[in-house]
């Protein structure tokens, strides 16, 4: 059985190098087919890598605790009217969170920045010297400020870059000069390396960050605070670290069994996911683009096949005559489908590379081939060759032998 | 007692043609025993390819029994009949029917290679001792574009040779063939018959006839004459006899 398949095998090989153009021409659809395939979620992947790579630049353990919207006698209130969030509920996460690493309160003001003649509009943000651990950010010059002057309220900033450029447009060492916002003076003690613009095009170092204290007394006259952000221990602990804080904070805030959580916490995993899902789309979209030319590669192999069946009866009649059974015919012209695909395919896996690399080096795109890419296209014109065979195929093994012998 | 390779008896075989129903043969009985060789007569449309067809196993008839080599092959289906064919019969076309752009002795080893109990090596052996056999042995890596009428004819029927068929079926073999390379190919047979081939061969050429040892003559469907020859015309001397033609 073995040997026969061998030579049903040997049979089609010999077809399809007897007749070397039209087998390139079947091929090409494939080759085009698989190539574009692969290119395509070459570079779907790419760019849900590189999306991903820039949300965990901004701190991929990172955890945004906002005031929830809240029923409050039926009626339900606006996030931001909601001051459900206080330095009580970061001490106690401080205090009983075993999977995070770095806990600050955050409240943050929008204004006018100014220096002599310079001004310029920005957001100060007001935190704890952890912010910088958990939103992974160096300074490049001078020094963050510490607990003590947490504690004692100081009117001490550390600024962005932006910030920087706007306010001391001479180049002069911003370090120990004293800035305004809304009328508040700040001692610049230290510059925040430069991040650039974030995926969502919002210039990040476009910031004050000073010491929350301060922002909640100076500036914002509130006691309580608008956000906690804080990092898990690792990337892999993020989705129980949201569990433990919403455990810890339910408690803090006396919630009832029944009751709705007045806080919501985000991790940046809703985030990569809410993007993923976006270039996902697109990379659905290329793919079924791509699947087309496939689909039409797989019915240039049938219209082929339909051909060279017609072409050989005689072959056919002569074959059957001296002994191939259907089943031997069948087999025949489905190895010759599959052979055709296949190659077709390993030609345009290879091809599919060559762009790929391309798209990389030329146009500078973001590309990854996965394995999965290269196994599910290869896969898929396997199948057409003999879904798309199959069919003349069956044709060509129903012939009866004698009118196929006489088929001029 | 010599063994009967075909047995056929009242064979009757039905096509529709639209709404018309021909009948082709109406009721043939007819043996053929091992060492025979037998010349099926008729003119066109007497049924005599019909036959053929049906003891090549190629065809099956619409009544009546038919037995070869023992094995009654009425009721076999598709895939047994394509056993029959590859193990027991060797057929030769008059249009030869070899597969183009492949060698001669690609073409001489079709029939071995779906048959599952020889191997490799062993069809190799067997194509080359066939071809060697009708006097091709310097001419197997031929293909049939490069071989004359009479060449190919000679591969077609080392291809019948190799799976040693217990029946050669020829259907108008020397049909495409002139005088000369007829006689060399019933020269051929006859050398065959000799060695102990069993021959079955259709034809409408009278002359052609006078090589077998026995004459069918079929006429609308039926057996008309059946006669054994006292005289057998020996093709290698008909052969000698013929004027001298200038090779090259």
């Amino acid at each position: 059985m073995k040997t026969r398949l061998l030579n049903l095998i040997k049979i089609a090989l010999k077809a399809i190098v007897l007749n070397k153009m039209r087998t390139l021409l079947t091929m090409l659809g494939i080759i085009i087919g698989v190539a574009s395939v692969i290119a395509m979620l070459a570079i779907g992947e790419g760019s849900k890598k590189s999306i991903k790579d820039q949300i965990s630049s901004m701190g991929s353990n990172m955890l945004t605790i906002r005031p929830g919207s809240d029923m409050r006698g039926g009626v339900r209130m606006g996030s931001s009217e909601t001051q459900s969030l206080r330095l009580d509920d970061f001490e106690a996460l401080k205090e009983k969170a075993t999977l995070l690493a770095y806990v600050t309160p955050q409240v943050n003001g929008s204004g006018q920045a100014i220096n002599g003649a310079n001004n310029w509009p920005t957001t100060i943000y007001g935190v704890n010297p952890e912010y910088l651990d958990i939103k992974v950010w160096e300074l490049t010059d001078g020094s963050m400020f510490t607990n003590l002057e947490v504690r004692t309220a100081a009117k001490v900033a550390v600024v962005g870059q932006t910030v920087v450029d706007n306010l001391f447009p001479n180049g002069e060492n911003p370090i120990g000069k004293m800035i305004r916002f809304n009328s508040i003076p700040f001692k610049i003690i230290g510059v925040l390396e430069e991040k650039g613009e974030s995926n969502f095009g919002q210039d990040q170092d476009d910031i004050i960050i000073a010491p929350y204290t301060t922002i909640q007394k100076r500036i914002l006259a509130i006691d309580y605070i608008q956000a906690i952000v804080a990092s898990a221990i690792s990337e892999d602990k993020a989705e129980a670290a949201v569990d433990e804080i919403t455990t810890i904070l339910r408690s803090q805030h006396k919630l009832g069994v029944n009751e709705q959580d007045d806080f919501n916490v985000f991790s940046m995993d809703e985030l990569i996911d809410t993007f993923s899902s976006t270039s996902e789309m697109l990379t659905v979209l290329l793919v079924a683009i791509a699947s087309i030319s496939l689909l039409i590669g797989g019915i240039g192999i049938m219209n082929i096949m339909y051909v060279s069946v017609k072409e050989r009866t005689r072959e056919i009649g002569l074959r059957m005559a001296v002994g191939a059974k259907g089943g031997d015919i069948l087999v025949q012209f489905l190895i010759e489908a599959v052979l055709i695909s296949v190659t077709g395919g390993i030609i345009g896996v290879i091809l599919g590379f060559g762009a790929t690399f391309f798209i990389k080096s030329i146009l500078g795109w973001p590309t990854i081939i996965t394995t999965y890419s290269v196994i599910v296209s290869f896969a898929v014109c396997a199948i057409t060759g003999i879904f798309f065979g199959w069919y003349p195929s069956r044709k060509a093994s129903a012939l009866d032998p004698i009118s196929a012998l006489r088929y001029e | 007692m010599e063994k009967t390779i075909i047995n056929v008896h009242d064979l009757k075989r039905d096509f529709r043609m639209g709404d018309e129903i021909v009948h082709a043969l109406k009721g043939v009985s007819m043996q053929i025993k091992e060492g025979e060789f037998v010349t099926i007569m008729g003119s066109s449309g007497s049924g005599k390819s019909t036959l053929l067809n049906i003891i090549g196993c190629l065809d099956s008839p619409t009544s009546g029994s038919y037995e070869i080599d023992g094995v009654p092959v009425n009721k076999l289906g598709r895939n047994e009949l394509a056993t029959i064919r590859n193990e027991k019969i060797g057929f030769i076309f008059q249009s030869y029917n070899l597969l183009p752009r492949t060698t001669a002795l690609e073409n001489v080893e079709l029939p071995l290679i779906y048959n599952n109990k020889v191997s490799a090596q062993e069809r190799q052996k067997r194509a080359v001792n066939a071809l060697k056999m009708v006097g091709l042995g310097d001419r197997m890596g031929h293909t049939p574009s490069q071989l004359s009428g009479g060449q190919q004819q000679r591969v077609a029927i080392a291809r019948c040779l190799v799976n040693d068929p217990v029946i050669i079926l020829a259907d108008e073999a020397t049909g495409n063939l002139d005088t000369r390379t007829s006689y060399e190919i019933m020269a051929l047979f006859q050398d065959l018959n000799k060695k102990g081939k069993t021959i079955a061969f259709v034809t409408h050429e009278q002359d052609i006839a006078e090589f077998s040892g026995r004459t069918i003559v079929l006429k609308d469907g039926h057996i008309i004459k059946d006669e054994k020859k006292q005289r057998i015309m020996d093709a290698a001397q008909k052969l000698a006899d013929l004027p001298k033609e200038d090779d090259e």
